[in-house]
């Protein structure tokens, strides 16, 4: 009881120094939680990934389009119970400023939402996108980011496929739970085959990838090599993996950047040691007479080096408390400006497990060579010094 | 807390042969030589001399905070020469009260808190403690400040309850390294005053640093020592080194 008010009380005996320690601790905690919550945004769509889903595309690069007769081949393959197709639409919606951007995909209407369990589509909905060919079907982000209800025309400008398109909103599909991203819009490839055919008639019946269902999950791999087989030495190979190793070839793309985000992440909290620790170093220099009282009184070393260890971990405790309650709106904010390109922005448990553990380990080594130091003081040197 | 009036004529701190230095870079500078000492339970040594004569050395080895290179030295019949560094803060908790000159007082806790400090040592309860820090409050007169911090005590208030955290656990001894040296003349006497009725109603044994003659008006005894050694005993009706205490060393 002694010890935690000596400690306390001690903590804002120099309260200017504190409370910038302290604010210090709070920036960096926030800054940790939120750049590792965008390095596990990045990882959003590969975390969302089904292990029975295998995606089949080209050997040679995504760029290059598969035919469309593979489908039945495929289908034919053992372990296969369905085939989706898709192609990467590339349409601007309003402008190219990154606020508008989103996903559109062409895809096989008749049974690609089969695939997707994650979406969760009203019936009657998704048999009206079903049947109108100019129907999208939008997610729940993307309508409420851009108040869309059902019967509004949304126009897209097409990049890989010129022209000015217009789809009509026929449902919104809802996410599963708040890992599924319902930021994209989905349309009919018949739609797009068609259109092709007339304009450029040597790009049709092609498609970007194909979207395999399988039964067991842990045929996957066994599964791919078949599908691939089927198609080895013809005039366009096929390279199939898993989902999320489709997803995060994508974001192999990208590795320097999240490298970098993860790395600059531990920065932070190095620096915010090197802070903390120099705080803790004058904090204890200027107190060395008042611990050489305590053991001229019958306190031990241990006494002493406790002292020093417990304001240490109470500073980093408490700035690491408002850290990380600081991140919850921190990253609600992060999500509202940033949601185009991370549609999952959530500060995920483990974030915080590892927020609470660096402010720990920053306040356990930040107060112990200061400790050691007090502790093994001689009481004649100590009882000298003047802080 | 102990009574005996005056002082008995068993040696309560024994000190033989007692030499001391420290090292200052490749250099051994000897500070003590050869000290011998006896000084009888319930009295009040003054210890003086001028500036690095050894007088604060000698008084920290007494207290336990230093440790000597030779000699013996006996407070209460144990050797503390031989005790380890915890066995000696265990050792001071129960036998030595410190009283320094600048007061040592921890900021962040009031004057109950500094004097209860030493307390904290024992196996004492809370309502215990908290009697005992009263009954001490109250003997050096700062019952009503026992709720102020340092910095709103005067300097002879910070004293007084440095005095009191001193004997709040009845030490065997209580060491005062210039109790006097930072205060006015007023609140030095009262300093003394206090440290006399410790020595003479409660029968505390005090060994006192000092420049000051007005404090040694209060000893019962001096020690003088110059380079390190003892040279004199300058005061004592009782006849310091002939009766039941005895100072010796090189010089005497």
């Amino acid at each position: 009881m002694y010890y935690l008010k000596l400690v306390f009380k001690n903590i804002f005996r120099h309260k200017l120094r504190s409370l910038l320690t302290l604010l210090g601790l709070v920036v960096a905690i926030l800054a940790f939680g939120l750049l590792q919550s965008v390095v596990n945004a990045w990882y959003a769509g590969s975390d969302m990934a089904s292990a029975r889903r295998l995606v089949a595309r080209n050997a040679v690069s995504l760029v290059f389009p598969l035919p469309i007769y593979y489908r039945e081949r495929i289908r034919a393959v053992d372990g296969v119970t369905a085939v989706g197709t898709s192609n990467w639409f590339g349409g601007i919606y309003r402008d190219m400023t990154p606020a508008n951007f989103f996903a559109q995909f062409a895809v096989d209407h008749e049974n690609f939402f089969d695939l997707y369990s994650e979406f969760r589509t009203r019936p009657e909905e998704l048999l009206a996108w079903k049947k109108d060919r100019r129907g999208a079907l939008v997610g729940r982000l993307l309508a409420d980011q851009y108040g869309w209800r059902v019967g509004d025309v949304i126009p897209l400008k097409g990049t890989i496929y010129p022209g000015t398109w217009e789809f009509v909103v026929r449902g919104i599909y809802e996410p599963r739970d708040e890992s599924t991203i319902t930021r994209q819009l989905y349309f009919h490839w018949d739609l797009l085959n068609e259109e092709i055919k007339l304009k450029y008639p040597r790009r049709a019946e092609q498609v970007g990838v194909f979207v395999v269902g399988i039964a067991d999950g842990s045929r996957a791999a066994e599964i791919s090599q078949a599908i691939d087989r089927e198609f080895r030495n013809s005039l366009a190979e096929t390279l199939t993996e898993t989902e999320k190793a489709f997803q995060l070839s994508f974001i192999a793309q990208t590795e320097t950047i999240i490298a970098a985000v993860r790395i600059v992440s531990f920065v932070v909290i190095v620096i915010i040691f090197a802070v903390v620790a120099n705080t803790m170093a004058m904090t204890a220099r200027e107190r060395l007479a008042e611990y050489a009282t305590l053991k001229t009184i019958g306190f031990g070393p241990a006494f002493v080096g406790a002292l020093i260890i417990g304001e240490s971990l109470m500073i980093t405790a408490l700035g690491g408390a408002v850290g990380i309650l600081a991140t919850f709106p921190a990253a609600a904010a992060f999500k509202a400006a940033m949601g185009s390109f991370f549609p999952v922005f959530k500060v995920a448990p483990e974030t915080v497990a590892m927020q609470v553990a660096c402010a720990l380990v920053v306040g356990l080594l930040a107060g112990l060579l200061p400790s050691i130091r007090a502790a093994r003081v001689k009481i004649v040197d100590g009882l000298r010094y003047i802080g | 807390m102990s009574a005996s009036p005056g002082a008995g004529t068993r040696p309560i701190v024994l000190i033989t042969n007692l030499a001391k230095g420290y090292r200052r870079g490749d250099q051994h500078v000897p500070v003590l030589f050869d000290i011998s000492l006896s000084i009888p339970e319930g009295d009040f040594i003054a210890l003086m001399g001028p500036s690095g004569s050894g007088k604060s050395t000698l008084l920290n080895l007494i207290a336990g905070i230093d440790k000597p290179d030779s000699g013996e030295l006996l407070v209460d019949g144990e050797d503390i020469t031989r005790l380890s560094e915890s066995e000696l803060a265990d050792w001071r908790a129960s036998h030595v009260g410190f009283i320094f000159q600048f007061y040592n007082l921890m900021p962040v806790l009031d004057a109950f808190e500094n004097v209860e400090l030493p307390l904290l040592l024992t196996s004492l309860s809370r309502r215990e403690r908290r009697e005992r820090v009263d009954m001490a409050l109250a003997l050096v007169g700062l019952t009503d400040r026992r709720d102020h911090y340092p910095n709103e005590l005067s300097g002879g208030q910070q004293q007084r309850v440095a005095i009191a955290r001193a004997f709040i656990a009845d030490p065997t001894i209580i060491v005062a390294d210039e109790p006097t040296g930072d205060l006015d003349r007023k609140s030095a006497g009262e300093i003394l005053a206090l440290l006399r009725r410790l020595n003479e109603e409660m029968g505390k044994t005090i060994i006192m640093v000092t420049h000051d003659w007005h404090a040694v008006e209060s000893a019962r005894h001096v020690v003088h020592l110059e380079k390190g050694e003892l040279v004199d005993d300058k005061k004592g009706a009782d006849s310091f080194s002939a009766s039941s205490a005895t100072a010796s060393g090189k010089g005497i």
